[in-house]
Formats: structure tokens, sequence, C-alpha cells
């Protein structure tokens, strides 16, 4: 059976799936909140030397890894629309740069409410900081340029080159505790093995995975606005119930 | 070769291109880009002079003195090689600790002591409860559980000290 791989690269057909898709992402991300959240507050023991302000990280690094990885995601995007021309994967890459815009501040504003207790300073300009605050501003260079350019082919062009020149900042933001010093600690999580209790990496994997499901679920519904705003000359969206009522 | 294939060769090209020349800035700006020097950089002449710079490294163990007034604290950092004094006058963030972390920004006297103005707490990476932290001191494994609790301070310290 030959699968038609490029059904859904439409945005007429995506318009659809999307919709459909919403509600499951919405909804499961909501329950692995509530679930994650529980374990986290009240079945994760103290921490042997930061008391309960670590419980921060249960919000602090799901945004902050998912805030890296969306981005790279966009710039695929972005790039993918420069080279192939296709139009969902421009809609998709201007959709996604909300949500990783959010969450790298929330990755940035928890980072720093953790600061203050902990390490004695709401900000440092340490390596690891300064590049995730670089990765908001590309986020919201991207989003600016997006809107500054009115015809909506040529923004997606400009601004995918700056997507896509951006993407070379995360890595920097990922090793940045490797190559120099640091007052951010090292990465808990390696392939070599994680330094953490169980109960604390269940609550963080299942807040992880609920932050995922959340951000699909917005990406799907902006895109959808985006298609509809973008391609509102067009018949099959005139013929939409929705938009006919 | 197609439109669209010459321009993936212009978007990996341009990444590649803008890569190298990101890491060339960063590699020339390499320790300017450390939030602080170890002490044995400081030994070895690397940090500024006559201005306000970081040292980082651990707490010495026993090194930490009170005095009367009750907010002058004098301690060590060291990175296991050398140790610089440190005074400091003011409130200590909840995570100071002998052989734990720390970050002190201030600048060096003749005497080789560090007038602080900021003390930071540097912390692992190691999140376990209390009970799993008293039986891995007691265990045998002290050595290996103390050396990888304070790594995030020691590593980037001992790995510029082997530089």
């Amino acid at each position: 059976m030959a699968i038609n791989w490029f059904k859904y690269s439409a945005p007429t057909t995506f318009y659809g799936l999307a919709g459909k898709l919403i509600p499951w992402f919405g909804i499961s991300a909501a329950i692995l909140f509530a679930v994650g959240l529980y374990i986290g507050f009240f079945v994760a023991p103290t921490d042997y030397q930061q008391g309960e302000f670590y419980r921060i990280i249960f919000i602090h690094v799901p945004s902050s890894i998912i805030s890296m990885f969306l981005y790279l995601i966009m710039a695929g995007y972005a790039a993918m629309g420069l080279i192939f021309n296709t139009r969902l994967s421009s809609m998709m890459a201007t959709a996604i740069a909300p949500t990783g815009a959010l969450f790298a501040f929330i990755s940035l504003w928890t980072g720093a409410l953790w600061g203050k207790p902990m390490w004695g300073a709401w900000w440092v300009w340490d390596a690891r900081l300064t590049s995730e605050l670089i990765l908001l501003f590309l986020y919201l260079g991207y989003i600016a340029l997006h809107a500054s350019i009115d015809d909506p082919r040529r923004a997606d062009r400009a601004s995918a080159l700056l997507a896509i020149v951006g993407s070379v900042n995360v890595p920097i933001i990922y090793f940045s505790v490797q190559w120099w010093n640091t007052l951010h600690q090292g990465s808990t999580i390696k392939f070599s093995g994680t330094s953490m209790h169980v109960a604390m990496q269940q609550a963080m994997f299942i807040t992880l995975v609920a932050c995922w499901l959340y951000a699909i679920a917005v990406i799907l519904a902006r895109v959808r606005s985006i298609i509809l705003e973008r391609e509102r000359h067009t018949k099959w969206i005139t013929e939409l119930p929705e938009v006919k009522n | 070769m197609k439109a669209r294939q010459k321009r993936f060769v212009f978007i990996a090209v341009g990444v590649a291109a803008v890569g190298l020349a990101v890491a060339l800035v960063l590699n020339a700006l390499d320790e300017n880009v450390s939030l602080y020097f170890t002490p044995t950089q400081v030994f070895n002449d690397e940090a500024p002079h006559g201005r306000s710079f970081r040292i980082g490294g651990l707490v010495e163990e026993g090194s930490v003195k009170r005095e009367a007034d009750g907010l002058t604290v004098n301690f060590a950092i060291t990175d296991t090689h050398k140790r610089i004094p440190v005074v400091y006058k003011g409130i200590l963030p909840d995570l100071f600790k002998e052989g734990k972390g720390v970050v002190a920004q201030g600048s060096v006297g003749p005497d080789g002591v560090m007038k602080a103005d900021e003390v930071l707490a540097k912390h692992d990476e190691n999140y376990m409860p209390p009970e799993a932290a008293d039986a891995l001191m007691k265990a045998g494994v002290a050595n290996a559980a103390a050396a990888s609790a304070v790594g995030a301070a020691s590593a980037p310290a001992a790995a510029s000290a082997v530089k």
C-alpha cells in the first residue's frame, strides 16, 4: 500500500487534520500536567541541598529544553519553506515562534526566581543565561521581522534567513556549561546517566511530555488561524462550514 | 542543478559559514566568556589587574570564620591546587557551605586577599533526598559521591588547571 506522505503538506488537508488533533493533544497535556506536578510537588522528596526550592525544575527544565528544540524545528520549517517553496512549512515556522518565545521567557523567569534564593543573584551574565536570553531575542526578532513585512511570502523568506542563521545559537546554549566556567550547573541528564532521584526524574519527564503536548496543541491551533488568514481568498475556505455561517 | 537544490546548497553553506565565524569569535573571546577565574589562573597571573573580577572554586573545608560583627566572613576559595583567601561583608546565599561551589567578585589586594563585594553560591547537578545523600556518605562510595557532588564546581577548575 502506498501512503501519500504529502497529502497533509497542503494547507487544505492539514487544516482539517489539525482541527481533529488539537483536542487530543490539549486534553492529554492537561492530564499529564496534573500528574507530573502532583508527583513533583507531593511525591518527589526534598533535595539534600536546595530543600524545596529545587521544585522549580519541573517547570524550568522542560521550558528550557522545549525553547531550544522548538527553535531548531522552527528553523527547519523555515528552511523547508525557503527550499521547497511550500506554503505550509512557512506557516508552521510562523506558528511556532510565539510558543518558543513563551517557553524561553518562562525558562529565564523561573531561573531568576530560583537564582535569587539559591545563588544569591537574580541574574548573572554567564554563558548559559546570556545565550538563552539571546534565544528569546531571536524569537522576538523573528516575530517582529515577519510582522514588519506586509507581503506574507516576502516576510516568510526574510524571517526564514534570520531563523536559520540564529540556529547556530542553540548548540552554544547546550554546550555553554561545558565550554566555559558558568554559574549555571552542568547537565543533570546526560547520555551516561542521570544524577537525580527517581521520583524527581519521573515528575520532570512527565511535565516535559506535558509541555510538548501543550506546545503542539497551541501551535496547531495557531497554524489553523494562519491558514484561514492567508488563504481567505480561496474557494475552499469560503466553503468551510465555520466560515460560511 | 534544480533551483531548489541550489537553494539547499546556499543555505547549507551559509549556515556552515556563520557557524565557523561564530566558532572563531567565541574561540577568540575564550576566557572572556567565562564567568570566573580559578585560583590557579589567578596565581598564573591570568586574571586582570586593577579591576574587579570573579574567582570561582570550592569553599575550603575549615576555612570559614565569622568576625565578631556577625557580618564579616573570612574564607578561602580553592581549586584543590591553589587557594585564595576572601573577606566578605554581607549576607551569604543559603547554599554557601564549606566544600561547596562558590563564586566571589571583588579585587585582590597586594596582600593576596580578595575583598569581595558579591558572593554567589554555585551548586551542582545532583538531586537527591537528604537520606540518600547521608547513605552515600556513610557507604564506601563517600569519595565518589563527594567527587561528583562537587564536580560541577571542580570539574571546570580541574580542567583549566590541567590546561
